[in-house]
């Protein structure tokens, strides 16, 4: 005990003593700040536990995800061995909830990844450099916004053929525009802060103040609103395997899975409702984490 | 004795943070009568937080308390939420430090004005924007029909203060509490300011609550004068005996004053004595 | 040789027909290790001669030069080893998420110094803050605090000619004072020339040798600090300023 106290009093020090100290720090306050979102932290809670079931799927999962049990189609819930019941070729609901977990995820990080960096990167560059890079970047990102996801996927389907890694680039070509907008906005009024006035005068060029300055200041919202858009990108992806066109069958993407027990919606309603609900879940826990992220990172809402 | 118009007593204003409980008012008593009463600190000295406290601006989870805050009589921390906004404007009016940031942009400010004036009188249109032009005229707005269209952002600093103060005063409130009015303004803009607002206070015989960290300018605008220091009232002197104030902290400042008739190599820096924050309260009762 | 040659300089925003002049045909030197000082209201354009001198205002006229060597459109990285800027705001003027140990740090980084450590932990002692303040961010420093880590900035790449914006205007009175007694001390200590901005007729008096008065973007009178103090100015709209300072 006396070791995590310890540790604890060296993370609140008032007078940080190295640089790795003082960061450490700061993120530590940051953390109890969020540790005091109740809602928040029923998000991460429920993310933590996303993470963990798709980590131990092998372990955890009841049957095999792809085993088809023609003799036990349709089984309803609770009942033997099932507890979320059988979809239409006898598979286990349950297993294939838990395996299309790790789906998911991929299609989330995937997204995450790309679509906030390029528009940052787009955004960045554009509000601070200015003219007609400004002019031709943000035409680029018009071009970009205008084109409906679902449409860009089929392109993409008709082109590369379907698959989750196409479906992921579907949506994160359209995802990244309003990234870029955000960050073009943020960098205009970091742009004319004395302190970025202060550190051109030290003779720093463009690239130093982009990535140094500008980069630590816009990741904060860029953050927030990635978490808060994770609902719709899972939606998008649940919506092109729905159509058939991001995850293939026999895939147990949460998407897919609703498009097949569509058919059999009024009698055998846990086919597609039960993965709509982890659906709704997820979305739900990224919302909660947005919302707690914002209270952290928003330097105007937390000062 | 006559009643006093507003009587302050022991006012604490408290803020509750992870770090403990943060006491930005501790125990400020004062009285107000129909004169101009200065309080001057420094940034932290919880200045600003007695004027909203008095007028019962400050949010959760600041927290309010008081032995009283009497107005005229009736304990203002009795009343109830919809009982104080009868009070704030038409009773107690607030000029706060920045016109750019207390008018809103997006309306004319005849259209502010009017409504400043038919929220506590229920008048035509047409005889609020008779009262509008009547207020902007009696602040020296040369073009007051020209004003009532423009917007904010069209007027200068000193006009925008003024608009604020025609806004402020056109409900006929009883105390003006004036917050930094004049901080932000030119310094030959400030005295234009400062005399249209002493000649409204007094034609109309209100009380004049007016804070500001400018010691000087306290000194020579007002009657009297509240000095505050971490939230205490650490001396009360009539503002023309200023310069013979016994507190350290009050000399520390007026000698920490560069002045243009007194050069000094070095200015004096304020020691700070930890017992002024532990000392309690100066009362400012009359 | 003097420190700073202003000659006819005109500085504008804005083309054509939405062109603002900030600045009209102003002229003064400066002297090596004098403390100048400009003086005007809002609107004067004297924060904009600074900002003119450091580059940052993209549009002007006329003749610049700073030690001798004239300045032309881009300022070359000497320029800024001799010449720096302490701003007005002292919440604005840092980044708000880096240490003060990476402000100083990447300062002395740019212009090339090798012994960093070192150089910060001087720094820091010279303007009066101690090491406990080294690693604090932003946030956790009072605004006198921020403006010396602000001057530290400054003094980092050992320059000659400090402008100084309004570096008291937004402190606290007492505060002010330690910050003026901080910038007369280095000015000494060091030998620096100052160039400060100020609409607070006492604070120039007390820190300038001598001044210039402005109105409206044009240089109205260059005075002598004494002839302040006697209330003797030449031209009415100093000496109106002086009588709404008493």
């Amino acid at each position: 005990m006396a070791e995590a106290q310890s540790l604890r009093a060296w993370l609140l020090a008032e007078t940080p003593t190295s640089r790795h100290h003082a960061k450490m720090s700061a993120i530590y306050h940051g953390w109890l700040s969020f540790r005091s979102n109740t809602m928040a932290m029923i998000g991460l809670g429920i993310l933590v536990l996303l993470v963990l079931i798709a980590a131990a799927a092998p372990v955890i999962a009841p049957h095999d995800p792809f085993v088809q049990d023609l003799g036990n189609r349709l089984a309803p819930l609770w009942s033997d061995g099932h507890v979320f019941g059988t979809d239409s070729l006898g598979r286990d609901i349950l297993s294939r909830l838990i395996y299309g977990a790790r789906i998911t995820l991929y299609i989330v990080a995937l997204v995450a990844l790309i679509a906030p960096i390029v528009g940052l990167l787009v955004g960045t560059v554009s509000g601070y450099v200015g003219g007609w890079t400004d002019t031709v970047l943000m035409r680029i990102t018009d071009i970009f916004l205008a084109f409906p996801r679902l449409v860009l996927a089929l392109a993409f389907v008709a082109a590369l053929g379907a698959g989750i890694e196409n479906a992921v680039l579907a949506i994160s070509l359209t995802a990244w525009p309003p990234y870029a907008r955000i960050a073009r906005a943020e960098t205009l009024t970091i742009r004319s802060s004395d302190y970025i006035s202060a550190i051109q005068l030290q003779g720093a060029g463009a690239l130093r103040i982009i990535t140094k300055h500008i980069w630590p200041l816009c990741i904060s919202s860029l953050i927030v609103r990635v978490t808060l858009d994770m609902a719709g990108i899972i939606l998008a992806a649940a919506g092109l395997g729905f159509l058939g066109l991001g995850a293939q069958p026999p895939s147990p993407e949460w998407g897919a899975m609703i498009s097949e027990g569509r058919r059999f919606i009024l009698d055998y309603w846990w086919i597609a409702t039960v993965p709509g609900l982890a659906i709704f879940t997820v979305s739900l826990a990224f919302n909660l984490l947005g919302d707690g992220l914002r209270d952290v990172l928003d330097p105007k809402a937390g000062e | 004795m006559m009643e006093p118009l507003l009587d302050v007593e022991n006012l604490w204003v408290k803020f509750p943070s992870r770090h403990g409980v943060f006491d930005a008012v501790r125990g400020v008593s004062f009285t107000l009568g129909r004169e101009r009463l200065g309080i001057v600190g420094e940034s932290g000295s919880g200045k600003s937080m007695t004027g909203r406290a008095i007028l019962r601006l400050i949010r959760s989870p600041g927290i309010v308390e008081a032995d009283h805050i009497r107005l005229e009589g009736v304990d203002l921390l009795k009343k109830t939420e919809k009982e104080m906004r009868a009070v704030r404007g038409q009773r107690i009016s607030m000029v706060m430090q920045d016109p750019k940031f207390s008018l809103n942009p997006v309306l004319t400010i005849g259209d502010q004005i009017m409504e400043s004036y038919r929220l506590h009188n229920s008048v035509t249109k047409k005889a609020a924007y008779k009262k509008s032009i009547e207020m902007l005229v009696a602040v020296s707005i040369r073009d007051p029909d020209r004003v009532m269209r423009a917007y904010p952002h069209e007027m200068s600093g000193g006009m925008g203060q003024r608009i604020m103060i025609a806004m402020m005063l056109i409900p006929n409130p009883e105390i003006l509490i004036a917050d930094e009015p004049t901080s932000a303004l030119d310094v030959s803009v400030q005295r234009q300011v400062l005399d249209i607002m002493d000649k409204l206070v007094k034609e109309r015989g209100m009380g004049l609550i007016f804070i500001s960290h400018d010691l000087n300018l306290v000194a020579d605008f007002c009657d009297r004068v509240l000095i505050m220091y971490a939230g205490r009232v650490v001396e009360v002197c009539d503002a023309d005996k200023l310069h013979e104030a016994k507190h350290p902290y009050t000399r520390g400042l007026l000698n920490s004053l560069p002045r243009l008739d007194a050069p000094r190599d070095r200015l004096d820096v304020l020691e700070r004595d930890p017992e002024w924050s532990r000392a309690s309260s100066v009362s400012g009762r009359i | 040789m003097k420190m700073l040659e202003v000659n006819d300089l005109n500085v504008w925003f804005g083309m054509g027909r939405d062109r603002v002049d900030a600045v009209l045909g102003a002229t003064f030197n400066v002297e090596k290790a004098e403390s100048f000082g400009l003086v005007g209201e809002s609107g004067s354009g004297k924060s904009t001669i600074l900002r003119a001198l450091t580059g940052l205002a993209p549009h002007w006229s006329g003749s610049l030069s700073v030690d001798g060597h004239p300045i032309g459109k881009k300022r070359p990285k000497s320029f800024f080893k001799t010449v720096q800027m302490v701003f007005q705001d002292p919440y604005a003027s840092l980044h708000p998420r880096h240490s003060v140990d990476q402000v100083l740090g990447e300062t002395l980084q740019l212009h090339g110094f090798s012994d960093i450590d070192n150089r910060v932990v001087k720094l820091l002692d010279d303007v009066g803050l101690g090491q406990k303040f080294r690693f604090r961010y932003p946030h956790q420093l009072s605004g006198g605090q921020r403006q010396r880590v602000a001057i530290a900035r400054a003094l980092a790449p050992e320059p000659e000619l400090l402008l100084l914006d309004e570096p008291t205007s937004a402190l606290d009175v007492s505060v002010q004072a330690e910050i003026l007694n901080l910038l007369a001390d280095l000015r000494e200590d060091r030998g620096l020339t100052y160039l400060m901005v100020s609409h607070d007729l006492s604070v120039v008096s007390h820190m300038c040798d001598r001044l210039a008065v402005m109105k409206d973007g044009a240089l109205v009178e260059v005075l002598d600090v004494d002839a302040l103090r006697h209330m003797k100015a030449s031209h009415p709209y100093s000496q109106q300023l002086l009588n709404a300072s008493i």
